[in-house]
């Protein structure tokens, strides 16, 4: 989010670009933009899925809802306020719905640390209920110690794997390229504000593990079955495999816990928290597939010289047909291990790719047309066949993760990897075959080239360095405290 | 965005404060009744200091960011 700001954004801000594939039009032609708005409108709505399940499972557990019922009226709602307002309500929707995810979800974590007695006491019930074999063994409480081998820890992977596979290749790509995102900040009224928002979203970043991995810790020790006994908890396979069981999956860990804890409105407040957060994104998501196609695909490909309305109604009808393709999506999470799986091999397939031609093209004013092509095509194309090739021939995993210890979750991040790597090797190979644009025509997308705007001076707490730094401060501060 | 004239500051305040008064108003009967909420670390008295902490932050920004007359 940093280097988005304070590097990348610039660029996005001064091309006046409404999104990556946008981006990449203006950068390396149609030919990349092509493929990075039929990717991108494919993640948009896998994604939105994703948020559409999540919100299900909470109205399941919490209100006793049916599944499907519970698709069918969160699809309909977010349908209604994305195709009626567009992108402006969306954003409006997702402040406000910001505000309600701390305030509703903020609690959990609070009250489950008073039960479990405090992080001290947490450490030792998950030491005592590893001991019991209640629980796998691992190293629930520390990033960085057990990364030193696959087969230290539970997800099987290596330190090099995190750093950067999902680091690299899934974070920094998802921040810097994924225009849910960037679509947001450029509706910013200013350069310096359009910088400063991933600055200052930093922060609630660094916070979000309080109130999403913190709570799946607590669930660890403090949730019971109704005889009093620790639950276990599985995954959604097995949760789907055993019905009538009884079985929790981990996806509901939050749900459990807001019904643990909150009594009558305040329980409403951490239901209205949970689904308000997966109604922005999953709105965020659709209005994000509206444009995409709209701009992208439909106005290139099937019709280059409409009116303005014609694009405006074309855009509501993809919301509803973006919507319509995420309730299949949803069917699609429920039958994942769970919904952390399906979300990083998503990033992995269209997120990484993207990610290496956004930043050849932006850093290097050598990358041409054909190259930017080519290296966005074969670097997706790459972790879609690792991903098959693995479902075909399991053993295959040691090859594409590095390690005959690794599991599923170290695939994902390394095929993460493998993709950005070949995007980036195949836009270089690419391009020096090839004549680059002359540097007169990359101004304002191409560091180097391009005249940034000045700044007016400000006070030091309106700066947005400051912020930098003291983001970066309480990084390095949280790795070292949970090394 | 200020471009409707009222900044969404003062809908969140509007948001926060029917939210907080809601559970704070429930926090006070429970306390009042003694007929607490069948949950865990009901003893803590949840509703009262997060309601009351949701009302104190929702008034603030809804009386800071209110809309004026001569807003344009």
């Amino acid at each position: 989010m940093l280097f988005l700001g304070m590097v990348m954004m610039p660029f996005y801000y001064v091309c006046k670009t409404h999104s990556v594939p946008g981006y990449l039009k203006l950068r390396f032609g149609q030919g990349a933009s092509i493929v990075a708005a039929f990717s991108f409108a494919f993640m948009t709505v896998l994604m939105s899925g994703v948020n559409m399940f999540a919100m299900a499972e909470v109205m399941k557990v919490v209100l006793g809802w049916n599944l499907n019922f519970s698709i069918i009226v969160s699809s309909l709602a977010v349908a209604a306020y994305v195709a009626l307002g567009g992108l402006r309500s969306a954003i409006f929707n997702e402040v406000l719905q910001f505000m309600l995810i701390w305030g509703g979800a903020l609690l959990v974590p609070i009250l489950g640390l008073v039960e479990a007695g405090g992080w001290t006491g947490l450490k030792a019930k998950i030491a005592r209920n590893i001991a019991t074999g209640a629980i796998p063994a691992g190293d629930y409480t520390h990033m960085w110690r057990s990364m030193g081998h696959f087969a230290d820890n539970p997800m099987g992977i290596h330190w090099t794997g995190i750093v950067f596979g999902l680091g690299f290749a899934i974070s920094f790509g998802y921040w810097t390229t994924d225009f849910l995102v960037v679509q947001r900040v450029m509706a910013a009224n200013s350069l310096r504000s359009a910088r400063m928002a991933p600055v200052i979203g930093s922060f609630f970043k660094m916070a979000v593990p309080f109130i999403v991995i913190l709570p799946g810790l607590l669930g660890l020790v403090v949730l019971q079955n109704s005889d009093g006994s620790l639950m276990k908890l599985v995954g959604e396979n097995v949760v789907a495999a055993n019905p009538g069981a009884g079985l929790h999956s981990y996806n509901e860990v939050l749900p459990l816990m807001l019904v643990r804890y909150c009594s009558p409105g305040l329980l409403g407040l951490g239901i209205t928290a949970l689904i308000a957060g997966f109604m922005s994104g999953m709105a965020g998501n659709v209005s994000a597939f509206s444009a995409v196609w709209t701009y992208d695909i439909y106005r290139p490909l099937i019709n280059k010289s409409a009116r303005d309305e014609h694009y405006v109604t074309v855009g509501r009808w993809a919301t509803i047909l973006g919507v319509v393709i995420s309730i299949f999506a949803a069917y699609m999470v429920m039958n994942a291990k769970g919904i952390m799986d399906y979300v990083q091999a998503l990033f992995s397939f269209f997120i990484s790719p993207l990610l290496g031609a956004v930043l050849m093209g932006m850093f290097w004013k050598g990358a041409t047309k054909a190259g930017g092509f080519w290296g966005l095509l074969i670097g997706t194309l790459t972790s879609i066949s690792l991903f098959i090739w693995v479902k075909i021939d399991p053993s295959a995993l040691r090859y594409v993760a590095l390690s005959p210890d690794a599991k599923d979750m170290a695939e994902n991040m390394y095929r993460a990897l493998w993709s950005v790597s070949v995007s980036v090797i195949v836009i270089f190979v690419v391009s020096l075959f090839g004549t680059p644009r002359p540097v007169a025509e990359l101004n304002g997308l191409v560091y180097g080239a391009t005249k940034l705007p000045k700044e007016d001076p400000v006070p030091y707490y309106k700066n947005e360095y400051f912020w930098m730094v003291l983001a970066i401060a309480c990084f390095l501060a949280l790795n070292i405290y949970f090394w | 965005m200020h471009n409707s004239g009222i900044s969404i500051w003062f809908f969140i305040g509007v948001l926060l404060t029917i939210y907080g008064a809601l559970i704070f108003g429930y926090g006070l009967y429970e306390l009042a009744t003694g007929h607490t909420a069948n949950v865990v670390l009901a003893n803590l008295h949840a509703p009262v200091w997060w309601g009351a902490t949701l009302l104190a932050l929702g008034l603030f920004y809804s009386l800071r960011f209110r809309p004026k007359r001569n807003d344009s």
